[in-house]
């Protein structure tokens, strides 16, 4: 069976030639191309800004788990301090849960940054080519009859095509990782609201009533206590004035 | 001859370095063949590797096309299957 490298080239030629079949003459095939150069430029500036939003996206879920991590773990010590291991118990095993959903958020932020330097990277040498060809596409006009010119066109429509369809892959792939993650990052706020996972970043959890309620226990039994005591010290001075 | 890194850049290698990529290409398509994923990273990664070492970068103004094109070394299998058996993972150019 044939390697990858024959199999890119192929597929990479079939792309080419299909840019080079829109026009008839060499100048208009040189525009032609040079307008879709532009196009795919602005295509890989969106890009990049479509890679940059969804990892702020993706930020902003890790910082709001990070901020469920920190309370989980201080309920978790309030419930131990209480003497509620068991509450101790189902907030340090939610804790872990999230910090595994982190670790997962954190590969998939490497992932979009590592995209995201593809897709400069692609961008810069895409530039570079584009201006190259504008430069060379007037010369080849004002200096070349037209059977000279086919194949000045060819080489360099070829060199820059082969520049393009691998910038599309470059697009594509980013485009393919950023989705997976939307679907991911959607899918968790899908299970929150839905129920089938505890909203961690509600403010009333399942785990906060019944601390609440242990607090407001402790709360109400230190009154009593303080009142206790108050009347107890009155019912001594009167004792005294008697 | 001038060999592509998709999405990184080119380089200018020599006859030797050529012959060592296509051994190493050989493996790559076997492995794409029987689903072997773990071999296609590593020999992607060891073709890219090659070329950036022995290599010499190829300026991005450069118009001329390439004799050899390497995919992405962090390629998955599922996405190698898609570039080589519908081509569907570059898409075609805008027209």
């Amino acid at each position: 069976m044939a390697g990858l490298m024959s199999r890119a080239s192929a597929i990479m030629k079939a792309k080419i030639s299909k840019l080079l079949d829109h026009a008839e003459d060499p100048a208009e095939t040189l525009d032609y191309s040079y307008e879709r150069q532009l196009e795919l430029l602005q295509n890989v500036k969106r890009g990049i800004a479509d890679v940059v939003t969804a990892k702020k996206r993706l930020q902003l879920q890790e910082t709001q788990l990070e901020q469920s991590v920190v309370k989980l773990d201080s309920q978790a010590r309030e419930a131990l301090a209480a003497g509620r291991e068991d509450l101790a118990r189902q907030a340090l095993e939610r804790k872990s849960g999230l910090q595994q959903q982190l670790q997962s958020l954190d590969q998939q932020a490497k992932q979009l940054e590592e995209q995201q330097a593809k897709l400069e990277a692609s961008e810069k040498a895409l530039s570079a080519k584009v201006e190259a060809f504008r430069t060379q596409k007037e010369t080849i006009k004002a200096q070349y009859s037209a059977a000279e010119a086919q194949v000045k066109i060819g080489e360099a429509a070829t060199g820059i095509g082969e520049e393009m369809a691998d910038t599309g892959l470059a697009i594509q792939r980013a485009k393919d990782k950023t989705e997976q993650m939307q679907a991911r990052a959607a899918a968790i706020d899908e299970l929150t609201t839905s129920g089938a996972l505890e909203d961690f970043t509600s403010d009333q959890t399942e785990l906060d009533r019944e601390l609440g309620a242990l607090a407001s226990q402790s709360q109400v039994d230190k009154e009593l206590a303080a009142m206790k005591a108050e009347i107890g010290s009155g019912d001594k001075q009167k004792e005294l004035k008697q | 001859m001038i060999v592509r890194l998709m999405s990184e850049g080119r380089y200018e290698v020599d006859d030797e370095v050529a012959k060592g990529l296509n051994d190493i290409d050989d493996q790559a398509g076997a492995a794409v063949e029987r689903g072997d994923e773990e071999a296609l990273s590593e020999l992607l990664r060891r073709m890219a590797d090659a070329v950036r070492t022995n290599g010499v970068r190829v300026p991005d103004e450069d118009l001329s096309a390439s004799e050899a094109i390497i995919p992405p070394d962090d390629l998955s299998l599922e996405e190698a299957r898609r570039l080589f058996e519908d081509e569907g993972l570059i898409p075609d150019l805008p027209s």
